[in-house]
C-alpha cells in the first residue's frame, strides 16, 4: 500500500459521518442510496442532505473502503475492510510493536 | 385548493392496471381512452373518494433517464401507507412481488421498497403508534 492509499484511508476514517456509514454497512450490506439516507435521516434526526451522504460514500469509495455493486438495476454499498487492514500491515502495526523505533 | 391526484409514470399502463388492481389492490375510478394511451386511474378501495393515483404513460424522452437514475439510487416514486406493513410485506410476497428492501424501522414509520414491474420502485410505510 503506498502513501497515497493510505492517505484515502485514513482521510477517509477521519470523519464521524463516514465513520458512522461504515457501522451502518457492516450492520447491513448491500444498501442502496436511499436505505443509507433513510438510516441517517431516522437516526439522526433532520439528518444529512442527499448530496452530502453521496460526497461521503465517493471518499470512502475512493480509499476502497465501500464497495458498489449492482443488484438489478438499483446500485448497492457494501463495507470493504480490506483496505484497512492493509493500513494497518503497512504502517499501523510497526507502530505498535514495542521496542522498534523505526 | 386540494390535492386531488398524483402520478407515477409506467411502461405499460396495461401492465401497470393488474399490478395495482389485482396485485397491491386499488381499484379502478377513471380509465378514458385518450388516442394512444388511457387517462387511467385507481383508488384505494378504504378510501374511494380519496386521492387518485393515475398511471401516466411514460413515453415522454425525460420519463425514462428520469426513472433510471432514481432507480439506481433506490429512491421510490410514490409511497403508500398501510395499517400492518409485516402483514402487507407476506402478502405481497406470496404473490410474486420483488421488494429491494424488506421492512425496515426508520425514525417514526416502518418501511418496505417493492419494485412496481413498470419501472419504479414503490415505499410502503406503516407510523408507528406514537
Amino acid at each position: 500500500m503506498n502513501d497515497d492509499e493510505l492517505d484515502r484511508v485514513f482521510k477517509a476514517l477521519g470523519d464521524p459521518t463516514r465513520r458512522r456509514i461504515i457501522d451502518r454497512l457492516r450492520e447491513r450490506p448491500n444498501q442502496s442510496l436511499f436505505e443509507i439516507c433513510a438510516a441517517s435521516h431516522a437516526e439522526d434526526g433532520a439528518g444529512l442532505s442527499r448530496q452530502a451522504i453521496t460526497q461521503h460514500l465517493d471518499m470512502l469509495q475512493r480509499a476502497g473502503l465501500v464497495r458498489v455493486e449492482w443488484s438489478g438495476r438499483t446500485r448497492i454499498h457494501s463495507f470493504e475492510p480490506g483496505p484497512m487492514r492493509e493500513a494497518f500491515d503497512a504502517w499501523l502495526r510497526s507502530r505498535l510493536q514495542k521496542g522498534k523505533r523505526r | 385548493m386540494r390535492i386531488y391526484i398524483s402520478s407515477v409514470f409506467v411502461d405499460d399502463q396495461s401492465k401497470a392496471l393488474d399490478f395495482y388492481t389485482r396485485v397491491l389492490g386499488f381499484q379502478v375510478k377513471h380509465d378514458i381512452p385518450m388516442g394512444e394511451h388511457r387517462w387511467l386511474t385507481v383508488v384505494s378501495p378504504e378510501n374511494p373518494e380519496g386521492t387518485e393515483l393515475l398511471l401516466e404513460p411514460g413515453d415522454h424522452p425525460a420519463v425514462q433517464p428520469y426513472k433510471t437514475a432514481l432507480v439506481a439510487d433506490g429512491i421510490p416514486a410514490t409511497s403508500f401507507q398501510v395499517d400492518n406493513i409485516d402483514a402487507e410485506y407476506a402478502r405481497l410476497r406470496a404473490l410474486g412481488v420483488a421488494f429491494t428492501r424488506e421492512p425496515m424501522d426508520a425514525g417514526p414509520v416502518r418501511m418496505a421498497v417493492l419494485d412496481d414491474s413498470c419501472g419504479n420502485l414503490i415505499q410502503i410505510i406503516e407510523m408507528k403508534a406514537a
